[in-house]
């Protein structure tokens, strides 16, 4: 784009980004001070914290609770996301529209609401024990972001390319694998990224699917953070944001990050 | 025809996920609502003749519209600029837009709490300066809820709008220029208009996520100021009133899909290149 900026304009947008990245600064500062409460700028420099988290067996556990319930999650959110983003651009004339804004569906729906319902018919109605019902939960909150990361890949995809190498001989399922899986790679890659997210972040469904012994880390630090006021959940925190930026620079390698800006 | 069967079999598991873990459920929520014993629309009634209730979600209408209308006005001159910024510094501005996001929800709200807590950085910041009455009580007040939520949802409004503004093309607003007509007329004739529509989605993504947010108000607002999404897990989780608990979820789900409905329609209308 052309033309000048006008500097207040300039100055504003300075203090914008310095509101949206000064709170995570001072939590970053906050976890590695060696005083037992939270304070800022930190009175002595120590990792003790970080350390505080690993003899902590809640934190441990639900820190490996989340990755699994991430990891499945999304796993079978791609498992049937990708078909079924397939069937709609593919067979986009023979399915209805309502089915494209069916995915869509526990975006719309607010996630609180869902970990209630979730809770009331299919953990205490139908008997799904409780990471079951977790992993439910996060199949679907997730689900969204497969359908229609990967639908946006395969709308730019050039299905006479499949139609040529079908008629060339080569099995369907063949096809998809060698033909058109390869061509939205990028998709599933971001797909993936994003749902891993979502699920490790959540709050507002695994609040009310978590049972004795079971919880995820955002709603066990959440429980921390309402008895105690100590450091420890400074250090959590920048481990997640450590994971966040890792995440990142995946994405910054493989897709480059206008990606995410879309 | 063979085509047909193909298309339902491969988004046949998504559609019945979503179909009987998600439609099925919030459903027979929101159907619990009218079952319960003493004419369909008791609940109702409680809830809306109750002082407390009402209080509550007058409240989270009028956080979520403060939050809606800060984060539109900041997140649209931020991300004026951001698109208009040279390329090395777009592509900075952007990934520093999208850290935050990335970082979850819990994280962020506990961010303010050290920054707003009595020994916090703002009140050691206050009494510094020697303020009067310092330190502050600003935890658990609307304020600090309202302040957590709007640094929760700029990152979304930035990125949101930076996609649009970009998309308008060089040539318009060069034409403009050549024209005659001064910077201040283009924003307001040209970029302002070819935004509105961007700016409706992520002002329906603001609301309705901060409407039906829990972790924001839980943290920083507590139970003086109680939302509606913490209102909902206070009744199914502490009081175990389920029935009160699906009233909530009802009323949630009928305002989040009318203001998405609302807004749509409105975006359908305002946008100049819809067909």
């Amino acid at each position: 784009m052309t033309g000048r900026i006008s500097p207040l304009l300039i100055a504003f947008t300075v203090l914008v980004y310095l509101f949206l990245l000064g709170p995570l600064v001072i939590v970053i500062g906050a976890s590695i001070s060696d005083t037992t409460f939270l304070t800022f700028p930190p009175q002595g420099l120590s990792l003790r914290w970080f350390e505080k988290i690993f003899e902590m067996s809640a934190f441990r556990r639900t820190m490996v609770t989340s990755l699994q319930i991430a990891f499945a999650s999304t796993t079978i959110a791609l498992l049937i996301g990708i078909p079924a983003a397939y069937a709609l651009n593919r067979y986009r004339i023979t399915l209805p529209a309502w089915l494209s804004t069916l995915f869509v569906l526990p975006v719309l729906v607010p996630e609180i609401v869902l970990g209630f319902s979730i809770l009331r018919s299919i953990q205490v109605g139908a008997g799904v024990p409780v990471l079951g019902a977790l992993l439910i939960g996060h199949t679907l909150i997730v689900l969204p972001y497969c359908v229609r990361v990967i639908s946006a890949s395969l709308a730019s995809f050039d299905f006479s390319v499949e139609e040529a190498a079908i008629s060339l001989g080569s099995p369907p399922i063949k096809t998809f694998f060698t033909i058109v899986l390869p061509n939205v790679q990028s998709g599933v890659i971001a797909a993936f990224i994003l749902a891993f997210i979502t699920s490790i972040n959540d709050v507002s469904v695994a609040l009310f699917l978590t049972g004795p012994g079971i919880s995820t880390l955002p709603i066990q630090i959440l429980a921390h953070v309402e008895q105690f006021f100590d450091p420890v959940i400074a250090s959590v925190s920048v481990l997640l944001m450590f994971l966040t930026v890792a995440v990142m620079v995946i994405v910054e390698r493989t897709l480059g990050l206008t990606f995410l800006a879309k | 025809m063979a085509h047909r069967l193909t298309g339902w079999t491969l988004s046949g598991p998504a559609t019945l996920l979503v179909s009987l873990c998600l439609i099925g459920p919030v459903a027979a929520t929101i159907a619990a609502t009218f079952q319960s014993g003493q004419g369909p629309w008791a609940l109702y009634q409680a809830f809306f003749e109750s002082g407390f209730r009402m209080r509550v979600l007058l409240r989270t209408l009028e956080v979520a519209l403060v939050t809606t209308a800060v984060s539109v006005i900041v997140g649209f001159f931020t991300a004026y600029v951001v698109s208009r910024a040279p390329a090395r510094w777009r592509s900075l501005l952007i990934i520093l837009a999208v850290f935050p996001l990335l970082t979850g929800v819990v994280v962020r709200s506990f961010a303010w709490l050290i920054v707003l807590g009595r020994n916090g950085i703002a009140n050691s910041f206050f009494v510094w300066l020697g303020l009067e009455g310092a330190p502050y009580p600003m935890l658990y007040t609307q304020g600090s809820v309202i302040i957590a939520m709007i640094y929760l949802f700029v990152p979304l409004m930035v990125l949101t709008l930076v996609g649009v503004l970009e998309n308008i093309p060089d040539d318009l607003i060069e034409a403009a220029a050549s024209l005659g007509a001064t910077q201040a007329a283009i924003f307001r004739q040209i970029i302002f208009p070819l935004a509105v529509p961007g700016l409706i989605v992520g002002a329906v993504l603001v609301f309705t996520g901060s409407f039906t947010s829990y972790a924001t108000p839980q943290l920083l607002g507590g139970d003086q100021q109680m939302m509606m999404g913490t209102l909902l897990h206070q009744r199914a989780m502490v009081a175990f009133d389920w029935d009160g608990a699906a009233t909530v979820s009802a009323i949630m789900v009928v305002v989040t899909l009318a203001v998405v409905g609302a807004m749509t329609h409105i975006a359908r209308r305002l946008n100049p290149m819809a067909t």
